[in-house]
């Protein structure tokens, strides 16, 4: 079976800086891969790269099978590609449900835009309440389940999710993985970018370990868990 | 009172202008933080495409409602193109240079405009011919001409059908998503290009409605008259708000109005020692005003949320 998303020898610079040293990385359809790694070790950047926030400086991707840098960026996610940002960035002044149907911009069947949007009610009550509200007006972690539910109305293939749980508070993270453990659980394939490793493993198939642009280890989620460079880097746990 | 009422309706026409050409400012910067002071110089050539439109039609026995339909559908289109090349040629190269070069760039092409219009027109004032009926209705000493009317009506319709689009469409969703976060807005898969392309269209249309309405109002055109309109318009953008469409259109407004009250009182008010000609005066004291205790205007937004 071909990955459904298939990178190759992916680098990225910034000037003179490279972020993204020659990575290689597959995510099968309905996989759960999770990548861990320190801040500034070029996952947020993989991320951009593969939904055309940044141009990759080598290397390539294929999604589906197809070259996607021939496919502009604001034609992905059409193909099913969608990417939470870092920061969430939502719209803040528009209303919730603006920010819900910007994520279904690009789709031509509006008619099953009301049944979607009563799915992503349904999977975040809160935004239902405040869906006339200013998207500036939400809490952090209402934001993170704004940007997720307008990713989910794009309808995707395979979600990107950079730093789900950043800022949040515990409770607010606990959530959020609840909602990212329900989308998976639909079929949807998910490519997780997360610090917190142990709740990013524990709902994963798969995890890549990247450090200074590169990835230095490969393993089911279950064996990386087990493994003491990452227990002792990203799980926090000193003894091993 | 009777002066006052009059003023009011002065105010009211001239601020109908002012809106229709602070929307333009007022919407490209919304979208890419750009101060477009070429923009005064399209609604300059709205107003001369018009003006000579308008004499080659009647010249051919066309009746003057068809034959000004017509001057006014081709000063749109002209300025639609014309503002489409400037975003594709002066602006988008310069997309991710420093903010000083667009603006430089911006100042560049208002004089290229200005000194190409003085080509083809000529540097002396053209009239606007007479094809507006010139009667006018009288209430209570106050005299509404059938131009000033049809201005105020028609620039308060292309008002709504603006405000319809930006705030009930989804391409009007797409806008604001553009001008919040483009980045965020192409990953929702909006052609950001197209929609700063498209905002300098609609801008463009604006103004060359802008620019009719001024040419026929003062029965003159020339190819320097985009260059004081223009920065009263964006005063007016400034006053509501740069970057808040609403705000243009109140700033429009309330920029003609002071300007028309103050046209008509200052004569009274220094005893004669200055006159109505001193009105420019009014439009820059407000500018000054707004920037030193007001700099966000208006309807602004406190602080700009760039990521």
């Amino acid at each position: 079976m071909n990955p459904l998303l298939e990178v190759r020898n992916l680098c990225v610079r910034y000037g003179g800086i490279t972020a993204v040293d020659g990575v290689d990385l597959d995510v099968m359809e309905g996989e759960r891969v999770t990548l861990i790694g320190a801040n500034g070790a070029g996952k947020s950047s993989t991320l951009k790269a593969l939904a055309g926030l940044v141009a990759p400086a080598g290397g390539g991707f294929t999604y589906g099978g197809q070259d996607l840098q021939s496919i502009p960026p604001w034609q992905r996610v059409s193909r099913g590609l969608a990417l939470v940002p870092e920061g969430r960035g939502v719209f803040n002044r528009l209303t919730i449900e603006e920010n819900l149907l910007m994520g279904a911009y690009h789709r031509k069947d509006s008619s099953a835009l009301p049944g979607e949007l009563d799915h992503v009610y349904g999977l975040f009550a809160r935004l239902h309440e405040r869906r006339h509200q200013q998207a500036g007006t939400l809490s952090g972690g209402e934001q993170q389940m704004l940007a997720i539910g307008r990713a989910l109305m794009s309808r995707p293939r395979l979600l990107m999710l950079d730093e789900p749980s950043m800022g949040l508070a515990p409770l607010m993270v606990e959530k959020i993985f609840e909602v990212i453990r329900k989308i998976a659980a639909e079929g949807v394939t998910l490519l997780l970018v997360e610090q917190n490793a142990r709740l990013a493993l524990a709902l994963s198939d798969r995890a890549y370990v990247m450090e200074s642009g590169r990835i230095v280890l490969v393993d089911t989620a279950a064996a990386c868990m087990e493994n003491p460079m990452v227990r002792a880097a990203y799980l926090g746990d000193g003894g091993g | 009172m009777d002066i006052f009422l009059q003023q009011l309706v002065n105010g009211l026409t001239l601020g109908s202008i002012y809106a229709l050409v602070a929307l333009g400012y007022t919407m490209v910067y919304g979208i890419m933080e750009l101060i477009n002071f070429a923009h005064g110089d399209v609604v300059m050539v709205g107003a001369m495409v018009a003006l000579t439109a308008l004499q080659v039609l009647t010249g051919w026995g066309l009746p003057p409602g068809i034959a000004l339909a017509m001057a006014v559908a081709m000063a749109m289109a002209v300025c639609m193109v014309l503002g489409l090349a400037i975003e594709r040629v002066a602006y988008r190269p310069l997309r991710r240079a420093p903010k000083l070069a667009p603006l430089i760039t911006a100042i560049g092409l208002s004089i290229v405009l200005q000194q190409l219009a003085a080509l083809i027109w000529g540097r002396s004032y053209r009239s606007f011919p007479a094809v507006l009926p010139a009667d006018s209705v009288s209430w209570h000493g106050v005299i509404i001409t059938s131009i000033q009317a049809l201005i105020i009506v028609l620039a308060a319709l292309l008002m709504a059908v603006l405000l319809l689009l930006v705030k009930r469409t989804a391409l009007g969703r797409a806008m604001r998503a553009t001008a919040q976060n483009p980045g965020v807005a192409q990953l929702m898969g909006v052609n950001t290009d197209r929609i700063i392309a498209l905002t300098f269209a609609l801008g463009s249309v604006l103004a060359a409605v802008a620019g009719v309405m001024v040419a026929a109002y003062y029965n003159v055109g020339n190819y320097t008259m985009g260059f004081m309109l223009g920065l009263k318009a964006f005063t007016a953008a400034v006053l509501g708000g740069i970057g808040n469409i609403p705000g243009a259109m109140l700033g429009g407004l309330l920029l003609g109005v002071v300007e028309a009250m103050g046209a008509g009182y200052i004569g009274d008010l220094t005893g004669g020692y200055f006159g109505s000609n001193y009105k420019d005066v009014f439009a820059f004291l407000v500018l000054i005003g707004v920037l030193v205790f007001h700099p966000n205007g208006l309807l602004g937004s406190r602080a700009r949320e760039k990521v």
